[in-house]
């Protein structure tokens, strides 16, 4: 079997274990894009729930929708009360499509009622295009079972299959199916080991281990039912690459001296066959995690930032603005009707009015009674920083914008500003920090940045532009803070060509004004370089020469030219 | 809809800060709240709900939506149907995230207008919470109007409703409970100021502790109800210990020397106002009531000046120490 339909037969099972006992497991996270491999999984999840009935949710729901509320609509029709059924009312299975669009209320909301309600579950489709947008971690958190479809091959996704009998049958042995101590506490000190921190993985991983020693018609969780249960719940959760058996046993309780569980063990394994299933489900893990761990384990982090979903404007709330008391007005001119506001306002009068024109049928609403919306523009400041970090730079320069940098940070954090971190040096430029107000984040990644290498003023640009726009697109006001001594010497290919990295460098300017972006240019050669105040200009940005300048005046002077 | 009975509050393993910080709160009201910051999955919900079972309950009017205690208490414009006293459990009320404003103060009953015509008045959430606990997970995502809101009411005790013609106020007197994750975002100073206490939870380090807590809440998920009912009597132990400590509280001497290094703890650490004093003495003479105690002495102020003091420290937004580190070298500095 390959790695792939390996893969998917593993996808099998946790849609079969979820579909034993969704209440337990309390969710999946299927990350992978809209296409035929994730239409199979929702088939087969819908063939596996049978009769259990799918809500599909939207991650822009609303209060009314989710609790049920007064149904205005028929109330005002019949003229007695009518209230409509929330969704979170309903028995079922919640399905969340682009769930990584899902504002932080929702969120807290749907976790909210997977705690409180034992007999919900959500399946939760994470279409997430980058690293930063996933699935809130407070929800995520609360659904066992993760599963990454986003570059699984169609060719090895065959239908997935269920035998609805045997199904029924595991379901009527989920609740005898007994899980010994020494199981539990490999499970417990595999997540330990693989840095899964949240101790509700654990218990996931148990319900799973229950639910496929279920499946296969076993009376007690056995070594393959621990393997899946740590493929599926522990794997995706891992943050660090279990050491080697010898270092970990320092850290790991010497294993018990075998004891007589009420469980039917029949075979009781010796002291030293005990400690081998920890390995092998360590091995397996080791195994399964993937190569690129680390660098997910830095975006996942990076993700945790406030602002780092892919929920857009909504997000962060700010394109409409904090609401204020809607207002009377006449609609027109972009207006939007408040109804509830107009309903409000029109509701003492309505027996006054009923009695007065005699018509009882309808609700009545004067001209004077129309509440418009109204919302306050504070869209919030986020200052990207662009910081040259080349060996010309960084020889004499790189300490202080550090500096100035920090400082900037402490006042932003006062202000309530978000701060990003672009660095770019040798061939290209990282985003070392996306726009966050988390300074202790900001000042580690600074402060491990390091310097070397040529000038590709070009790359940081466009990846200060490309950041500006994500900004943008969550509603805030992204400025950029450019702080290079403009030696431009490697264009944006990577190719250490002076003019062409010039020249590349003046069409980014240029494309940073067309954007609209604010900004600043920072100087921070020994002496002024000519050409660079020519950039500024092409960005149209002010241009701050700063020979001998300390952290303090640079940090007063970035401050004053971004100030709105 | 709820699990029968949650989550025991005296089976939670570990997090004894969190514990004991939530055990002052109910001793003495005046604290002002916990604010419980760390991990995900580290019982901070579980605890607050375990809290609600654990709470003795109150007497209250039965029709007052603000639960008011005698009838001379009830706002005028409430209508009584049933001025009968009730025992009732403590409230502790949720407040869910991205809830409008509406829905916390309370707004015109838009059933009662429209149906008959009436301009009453709908209690929101600020009047439920009323003397007991008003708990908000992810406070620091909480939007900031609301934050606002909150701060209003839980400086003055009192719900002022102004708007669609309405003009109503209700007493709120509640105790503000907060979790959340640092890691999404840093709560605003003037909120934090405004909680008593705060603690910092993280995931237990230790491998027989972490089975311990998975082997408690496993065999809760299996069997709520035995595994409550085996708690019970811990749990009723506690209750107890909450009301006695309660009743002594008033009696409780703090002396000169006490109140003395209360400043002195908040004049080195250079917290701003003197919230921090008074919060300091109030916890650790609530905590010398539940040991039992009639004196505050040393030992009760090293206890609580964590909780009450780390949130309050001057901020350096670039310092990684950790208050914790810092308030326990100035306490170790100051009362030897």
């Amino acid at each position: 079997m390959s790695v792939a339909e390996a893969r998917w037969h593993s996808v099998n099972l946790a849609v079969a274990c979820f579909a034993l006992d969704p209440a337990a497991l309390g969710g999946i996270s299927v990350r992978g894009r809209v296409g035929p491999v994730r239409e199979r999984f929702e088939t087969g999840l819908r063939l596996a729930l049978a009769e259990t009935p799918l809500h599909r949710i939207a991650p822009t729901m609303s209060d009314e929708a989710l609790y049920g509320g007064l149904d205005l609509a028929a109330t005002l029709e019949t003229g007695t009360l009518c209230q409509t059924q929330g969704i979170l009312d309903r028995e079922g299975v919640l399905l969340l499509p682009m769930a990584e669009r899902v504002e932080p209320g929702l969120s807290a909301r749907l976790a909210a009622a997977l705690d409180a309600r034992p007999d919900l579950a959500l399946v939760a489709l994470d279409e997430g295009a980058e690293p930063g947008e996933r699935l809130p971690a407070s929800l995520s958190d609360r659904l066992a079972i993760h599963l990454d479809l986003s570059d699984h091959p169609l060719s090895y996704a065959p239908a997935l299959e269920f035998d609805a009998d045997a199904l029924a049958e595991a379901r009527i042995a989920l609740p005898s199916i007994t899980v010994s101590d020494d199981a539990l506490k490999e499970l417990v000190s595999v997540a330990a080991r693989l840095g899964v921190h949240s101790l509700r993985a654990p218990l996931q991983a148990l319900a799973v281990a229950r639910a496929s020693a279920a499946l296969s018609g076993a009376e007690e969780v056995e070594e393959p039912d621990l393997l899946l249960a740590v493929e599926l719940v522990f794997v995706p959760r891992a943050t660090q690459i279990p050491e080697q058996h010898e270092e970990a046993e320092q850290d790991t309780p010497p294993p018990p001296p075998p004891q007589n569980d009420s469980t039917d063990d029949s075979d009781q394994p010796d002291p030293v066959k005990e400690d081998i299933p920890t390995e092998i489900l360590l091995d397996a893990a080791r195994a399964m995690l993937p190569p690129d761990l680390l660098a997910r384990m830095a975006a996942a982090k990076a993700n945790r930032a406030p602002a780092g979903n892919g929920s857009g404007a909504k997000r962060t709330g700010n394109r409409r603005g904090r609401p204020l008391p809607a207002r009377h007005g006449r609609l027109g001119g972009g207006a939007r009707l408040d109804l509830v506001a107009t309903l409000r306002t029109a509701a003492p009068w309505q027996t006054i009015r009923r009695n007065l024109t005699g018509d009882d049928t309808r609700i009545h609403v004067r001209p004077s009674d129309l509440r418009i919306r109204r919302y306050q523009e504070a869209s919030d400041r986020a200052i990207i920083f662009v910081v040259d970090a080349s060996g010309s730079s960084a020889m004499a320069r790189l300490a202080e914008a550090k500096g100035a940098v920090e400082l900037l940070l402490a006042e932003a954090y006062a202000r309530r500003d978000h701060v990003a971190l672009v660095a770019f040096r040798g061939e290209g430029s990282d985003v070392l920090l996306p726009p966050t107000r988390s300074l202790v984040q900001t000042k580690r990644r600074l402060s491990s940045l390091p310097g070397g290498g040529g000038t590709p003023l070009a790359a940081g640009l466009k990846a200060a532009m490309e950041l500006a726009g994500l900004v943008r697109g969550k509603g805030m006001t992204p400025s950029i803070a450019l702080l290079t001594d403009g030696r431009a010497n490697v264009d944006l290919s990577g190719a250490a060509n002076r003019a062409q990295a010039s020249e590349d460098a003046t069409q980014m300017a240029r494309a940073l004004r067309a954007e609209g972006v604010p900004g600043l240019v920072i100087d921070t050669g020994l002496r002024p370089t000519r050409g660079l105040d020519g950039l500024a200009r092409e960005m149209g940005a002010p241009y701050l020469p700063l020979p001998r300048a300390d952290g303090q005046s640079l940090s007063r002077a970035v401050d004053a030219a971004l100030t709105p | 809809m709820k699990r029968p009975g949650s989550f025991p509050f005296s089976a939670i393993v570990g997090q004894d800060e969190m514990k004991r910080a939530m055990v002052l709160t109910a001793i003495d009201g005046g604290i002002g709240g916990v604010l419980v910051f760390g991990d995900r999955g580290t019982g901070k919900s579980t605890a607050v709900r375990g809290l609600a079972a654990l709470l003795p309950e109150i007497d209250a009017v039965a029709g007052c939506p603000v639960n008011s205690e005698f009838v001379s208490d009830v706002p005028d414009w409430v209508t009584l149907l049933d001025a009968n006293t009730v025992s009732k459990p403590t409230p502790v009320i949720d407040l869910p995230l991205g809830a409008t404003e509406d829905r916390v103060v309370g707004a015109l009953d838009i059933e009662k207008a429209l149906t008959k015509g009436e301009k009453a008045f709908e209690p929101g959430l600020l009047a439920r919470a009323n003397r007991g606990y008003l708990y908000i997970d992810e406070v620091n995502l909480l939007e900031d109007h609301i934050v606002d809101l909150l701060l209003d009411v839980a400086q003055s005790g009192l719900n002022v409703v102004e708007r669609e013609g309405l003009s109503i106020r209700h007493a709120a007197n509640f105790v503000l409970v907060g979790s959340g994750n640092p890691e999404e975002g840093e709560l605003r100073p003037q909120l934090l100021d405004r909680f008593g206490l705060s603690v910092e939870v993280e995931s237990p380090k230790d491998l027989d502790v972490r089975i311990d807590v998975i082997r408690r809440r496993d065999a809760y998920d299996r069997d709520a109800l035995s595994f409550c009912a085996e708690w019970e009597g811990a749990d009723a132990e506690l209750r107890g210990q909450i009301v006695d400590a309660r009743k002594r509280l008033g009696s409780v001497e703090a002396d000169d020397a006490i109140i003395r290094d209360c400043a002195a703890l908040c004049v080195a650490l250079g917290s701003d106002g003197l919230r921090g004093e008074l919060t300091l003495l109030r916890a650790a003479r609530a905590l010398a009531a539940f040991e039992g105690d009639d004196q505050v002495n040393r030992d009760h102020l090293r206890k609580v000046a964590p909780s009450a003091l780390r949130h309050r420290l001057r901020r350096d937004p670039l310092d990684e120490a950790g208050s914790t580190t810092r308030v326990m070298r100035v306490v170790d500095e100051v009362l030897g």
